[in-house]
């Protein structure tokens, strides 16, 4: 910390071109977040005008008003049973997937065993099946046992992807731990059963909340899955219905209502990144799944 | 310290002959802990490819019952979905769409990706900011990213009034496709960014001063360092994003719509069909997709020599 200020101004000192080459990274990094926030800065812009100033394309919203989240919320939409929708698919989604995968991913990454390869290889395709092959039979099935517009409909179709990617990250967080502690343990007299309960998962507890956080945003991104095996108004995601809003003529799209509900899905995803960036991105890179 | 211990931690290392005995209980204990994974994904994935297989040889026919005179469905096994399938150019197009999204998404990805984290890649202030914002559009759900882009390429929308044109991007045809190549792209390029920079940042830094020493170039140094080193990074990104473009679904049905034949990908028209309740020829649809995709992946493999498992497995130091 106290060395920064002095590398700093030894680099000031630094020739002409070195001084051109730490601009051009500047410019770079500027140009690396512009690209990033600048759709996403409109969709908020957009968001933030008046229902009639929605065509207006200045860069920022002349009077500020909150007309269009006050509309998404209208309750012709249902968007805020929506949003209760889509946290109790992904919340749910996301906690059994935590449970079952935890297991999995301690004796992938702990344990010596016969298959081990094979199931790897195995969690990894899984993860790499096109959605609509499992959705076109599940649909059929879910209207055969009624499962049509209920919840457990689109959590268990959702494990699908959810599941793999939670193997796969745990698995790359226990590889990372120290041994040593376990073998502590099981010096200690513990069995290797609970030296997983009373050392491991306590330790592991950063690398579990990283996975759920990555597993969250990949189950509330949901849309296949969600649009398939619910029709009832009732019941829909926030991603489906914000698709489906309408406006007050059948054939004009309420963009500026779409882009206020579309912050509203964001923006707490949007927090969540900013918070914990840190973990995401090695849990991502860790996991190098989507 | 470090120095010290390696040497009595060898001799002192716990007694060989009693592995095998632990090994026989770790598998049992494996096997314990691995049957609810597997249990779960044997009845999403398992049993659903095996039931959508079976499905996409049932062929439906309808036809005037004799005993009754009514309408009534029967079916039977046989190849008629698929013929159907194949027939035409019902299959060729949404095929050609789906492959040609895959070939321009992933270049243009893996452009921007490299040169994302090759900006990136030195320490800086604000990193932590920086690294947020390229979350960001990886973040954002992709069924709201279409509308989002949607509304940008609206015929009075900003993508016209800044490029001074009057296209209508969303409607069909070449613009409607390039309007899903970019969008697809801005979501995620960042994404192959950060996988490419974790990939840079195991590089010994120690490498390029020997090339500096020896007189090499900045580009030089990147084509015979960085490029090489982070090949197999690259390669997984490339891989996870080549299987995730061939699937896509969510992004071309909300920024053009259903049944516009410039973006329909196979993943809608298994959709589509479904919808309309054809579900044989929809089976048919989606296993010809997962054969394509399971083809392309193990070209790639093969190919490439995708390192998959090894990043799941590596020790991290």
């Amino acid at each position: 910390m106290s060395t920064l200020p002095l590398t700093r101004s030894a680099r000031r000192g630094a020739t002409g071109g070195r001084r051109g080459a730490t601009w051009a990274r500047r410019l770079g990094i500027a140009a690396v977040v512009a690209y990033c926030l600048a759709p996403f800065y409109w969709m908020v812009v957009s968001s933030l005008r008046r229902p009639g100033d929605q065509f207006s394309n200045a860069p920022l919203p002349a009077p500020v008003s909150f007309d269009n989240y006050m509309s998404a919320f209208d309750a012709k939409n249902g968007f805020g049973q929506a949003l209760v929708n889509s946290l109790v698919v992904a919340g749910i989604t996301t906690a059994v997937t935590l449970v079952v995968g935890i297991f999995a991913g301690y004796a992938l990454a702990r344990l010596h065993f016969r298959g081990k390869t094979l199931i790897l290889t195995l969690i990894i395709a899984a993860s790499m099946f096109p959605p609509i092959i499992l959705v076109v039979p599940l649909l059929r099935l879910f209207t055969d046992i009624a499962w049509i517009n209920t919840y457990q409909a689109m959590i268990i179709p959702s494990m699908s992807f959810a599941l793999p990617l939670a193997v796969w990250n745990l698995t790359a967080f226990f590889r990372q731990m120290p041994t040593e502690l376990e073998k502590a343990a099981q010096v200690d007299g513990c069995t290797p059963a609970q030296a997983f309960r009373k050392v491991v998962l306590p330790l592991a507890a950063p690398g579990v909340f990283t996975t759920a956080i990555l597993v969250f945003i990949c189950a509330w991104n949901e849309f296949l899955i969600a649009i398939s095996v619910v029709n009832d108004r009732q019941m829909m995601t926030a991603n489906v219905i914000l698709s489906l809003f309408t406006g007050q003529y059948k054939y004009d799209q309420p963009f500026g209502t779409q882009m206020a509900a579309g912050v509203v899905v964001t923006l707490p995803l949007v927090v969540a990144v900013l918070f914990f960036q840190r973990r995401i991105v090695d849990g991502l890179t860790a996991g190098g799944l989507k | 310290m470090s120095v010290i211990t390696p040497t009595p931690g060898r001799t002192v290392r716990p007694s060989r002959p009693a592995r095998t005995s632990r090994r026989a209980g770790t598998g049992g204990l494996a096997a314990a802990l691995l049957s609810p994974t597997l249990l779960v994904l044997g009845l999403v994935i398992g049993y659903p490819v095996v039931a959508a297989l079976r499905l996409s040889f049932q062929v439906s026919s309808e036809g005037i019952d004799p005993s009754t005179g009514f309408v009534a469905t029967t079916t039977h096994y046989g190849t008629g979905n698929y013929a159907a399938v194949f027939s035409d150019d019902r299959l060729l197009r949404p095929w050609w769409n789906t492959t040609s999204f895959a070939l321009a998404s992933v270049t243009l990805e893996v452009l921007i990706g490299v040169c994302m984290a090759l900006v990136m890649h030195r320490a800086f202030r604000g990193r932590a900011f920086v690294r947020a914002a390229v979350l960001v559009p990886w973040a954002i759900p992709t069924a709201i990213s279409g509308i989002l882009w949607k509304w940008i390429f609206n015929s009075q929308g900003v993508a016209n009034s800044l490029l001074d044109t009057q296209v209508l991007w969303s409607s069909d045809g070449f613009h409607a496709w390039l309007a899903v190549v970019i969008a697809d792209t801005w979501k995620t390029a960042p994404f192959v960014g950060l996988l490419v920079l974790a990939g840079l940042q195991i590089i010994p830094g120690e490498l390029y001063e020997a090339a500096r020493v020896d007189g090499a170039s900045a580009w030089r140094a990147f084509w015979r360092i960085t490029l090489p080193l982070v090949r197999p990074a690259l390669v997984v990104a490339v891989l996870f994003r080549l299987l995730d473009v061939l699937r896509m679904f969510d992004l071309p049905y909300i920024l053009v719509g259903p049944r516009k034949h410039s973006v329909e990908t196979l993943s809608m028209s298994a959709f589509n069909e479904m919808t309309n309740l054809r579900f044989g020829s929809a089976a048919a649809y989606a296993t010809v997709l997962f054969v394509y995709i399971a083809v392309v992946a193990l070209a790639f493999v093969k190919l490439f020599g995708a390192d998959l498992l090894g990043r799941g497995t590596r020790s991290e130091p």
